[in-house]
């Protein structure tokens, strides 16, 4: 950065103070619209039904512990959707970088025919969506007998573009081949040289890249909702669904608003403690160049 | 005995390819090639009836334009992703130009990041269901503009095209300016900052700079913002189903192509739902090439 020149420079139009002040201005405006909706939820979360009735209040009341036992013990299967939106977020996020990591590993490490090719290849499918696919994809899991299953939900994780192309910058920028050799050098077979070398150094790129497919496996909603069927089996996105489509008026608002940020906060607290490195990763999974 | 050893060594490269390749053969082309195939089949349920699969040549296709289906929620998606980019890149610019302006050393530069990358991993449905109660006819929002005295009956948002629109416009927007921000200002700071000296020594005012220098050189960054976001707003499907129950209503105003998707997945008509796929799988993949083409630019 260079921090010679702040020399008061009054330009042509306003000067360095007033769009200082403009810039502050804006965006504690911009604050405020992202954090509004946060503050209203937590508000209302802890007001219970009569007193949401009666209108809106800036302060917070003391009915949250009642709100979410009266939400575990409703007729949502809220706890299991909790517990299956973790499995399900869980697994997709060990999945993805693992598997992502090692595909990137073939492709930097070794120097095979079709490298080149896969390469272009990764990166050409990178940005098809899962949606557009999403009927043969159903077609394909009935057939197989995994209607109903988190199977679908999990292991198409293994071969994700993104996280490949991530984990392939990664390497390119923090993993020298040199150390390939050496360990080759003192024996590790390909397989040790990997898990034990490889991906200890690539624990930053890991866990950002987790975080993002957990966060993503955690808010999926389409599929999900088209494969889990059975109560016991849905996931939290698929609940919330259920609980708008349901007829709602006639529902403990306290309940609604605990429900919603029961899906919403645990989100917020870890990429809170985390956020460094996520907002970090955003820009480098992004582009380049 | 040297070379012996390199082949035997990149065989693993193959190797270390097959997990990524069986699940993405399994996962994703085969579903790929039988959504297309279903596209030109007869495929539906009539009541407890099975009609199908009978070949049909190009016939879903024809019925999904001329009902009107295809067209009417092709322009309700774009209507939504205008709505919701034109302000998001508005915002994105001014925002990454004065957070990279090394004049201004604005304060505080982690947390306002920070608070506006934190709406983007938000569960996109709960989201829409807050704002669902939020602007309900007895929810806060009305409640707080009643006791401004702003308004004397609850407005419906939901009764109305253009507010259930602006809201999910509004939403998508709050969802990911973040991130639009996060990458411009990687663009920005890419720039060299000789010429933003220079200019400064010419006497160009911010204003000049950021119009003149700023704006050219992010040109590429831009259009590949724009176009990632293009084929995210095709998607558009979760904020819409929930804030409407899956009806886009009113009069079907908010009902995305990935929302007639659904319905017809949900349904089981295979046919329409295909060729519903197949439509979208050309565009996104004309979109996906531009992409494509602009990141491999840089290798």
């Amino acid at each position: 950065m260079t921090e010679s020149k702040m020399a008061g420079q009054k330009e042509g139009g306003i000067s360095l103070q007033a769009r200082r002040a403009l810039a502050y201005v804006v965006l504690i405006l911009v604050t405020l619209i992202c954090l509004f909706w946060f503050y209203v939820l937590f508000i209302n979360a802890t007001r219970s039904n009569s007193e949401l009735k009666r209108g809106f209040s800036a302060l917070p009341s003391t009915f949250i512990l009642e709100n979410l036992n009266n939400m575990i013990h409703g007729t949502q299967p809220v706890l299991y959707g909790m517990l299956n939106s973790f499995i399900i977020a869980l697994s997709s996020a060990a999945l993805s970088t693992y598997f992502s990591a090692m595909t990137a590993y073939a492709i930097h490490a070794y120097d095979f025919r079709f490298r080149r090719f896969m390469f272009t290849f990764i990166l050409m499918i990178m940005m098809i969506p899962t949606q557009i696919t999403a009927l043969g994809f159903l077609q394909l899991i009935g057939n197989m007998g995994l209607d109903d299953s988190f199977i679908p939900l999990i292991v198409p994780s293994v071969a994700t573009p993104a996280v490949f192309f991530y984990m392939k910058q990664y390497m390119d920028s923090t993993l020298p081949l040199s150390l390939v050799e050496a360990a080759r050098i003192d024996g590790a077979g390909e397989f040790r040289t990997f898990n034990q070398i490889v991906m200890p150094l690539m624990k930053p790129a890991l866990a950002v890249q987790a975080i993002f497919s957990f966060v993503f496996s955690w808010n999926n909603y389409f599929v999900p909702a088209l494969v889990l069927h059975t109560d016991t089996k849905k996931t939290l996105p698929i609940l919330i669904a259920q609980l708008r489509s349901a007829d709602w008026l006639k529902f403990d608002m306290g309940q609604v608003y605990a429900m919603i940020a029961f899906s919403i906060f645990p989100v917020i607290v870890v990429y809170l403690v985390l956020s460094k490195s996520i907002v970090g990763g955003v820009t480098l999974g992004g582009v380049k160049g | 005995m040297k070379k012996s050893r390199v082949v035997s060594y990149n065989k693993w490269g193959y190797i270390f390819l097959i997990p990524f390749i069986v699940v993405f053969l399994v996962f994703q082309l085969i579903p790929l090639v039988s959504t297309i195939y279903n596209s030109f089949f007869e495929n539906y349920r009539s009541g407890l009836m099975q009609i199908g699969p009978n070949f049909v040549g190009f016939e879903n296709y024809v019925t999904i334009i001329t009902n009107g289906d295809l067209p009417t929620y092709f322009a309700n998606t774009m209507i939504l992703w205008a709505m919701c980019f034109v302000p998001q890149i508005i915002i994105s610019l001014v925002l990454g130009a004065w957070f990279t302006d090394p004049s201004l050393r604005l304060r505080f530069q982690t947390f306002f990041k920070t608070v506006i990358y934190l709406p983007n991993l938000i569960m996109a449905s709960a989201f829409s269901m807050l704002f669902f109660t939020l602007f309900a006819d007895g929810g806060p929002i009305n409640s707080i503009l009643m006791q401004m005295g702003i308004i004397s009956v609850p407005f419906q948002f939901m009764s109305h095209v253009w507010s259930v629109r602006a809201l999910i416009a509004f939403m998508n927007c709050i969802m990911w300016f973040g991130n639009t921000t996060i990458l411009l200002m990687a663009g920005m700071l890419g720039i060299d900052p000789a010429l933003f000296e220079a200019a400064q020594v010419d006497g160009a005012t911010a204003t000049q700079i950021f119009y003149k220098v700023t704006l050219p050189l992010l040109k590429p960054i831009l259009i590949y913002v724009m176009v990632t976001s293009l084929i995210g707003g095709l998607q558009l499907f979760d904020v819409p189903q929930i804030l409407t129950n899956g009806s886009g209503d009113p009069v079907r105003s908010s009902m995305t192509l990935i929302m007639y998707l659904n319905k017809h997945l949900y349904n089981k008509n295979y046919g329409l739902g295909g060729a519903l796929s197949v439509f979208m799988i050309i565009v996104t993949g004309i979109l996906s090439y531009i992409v494509f083409k602009f990141t491999n630019s840089g290798e």
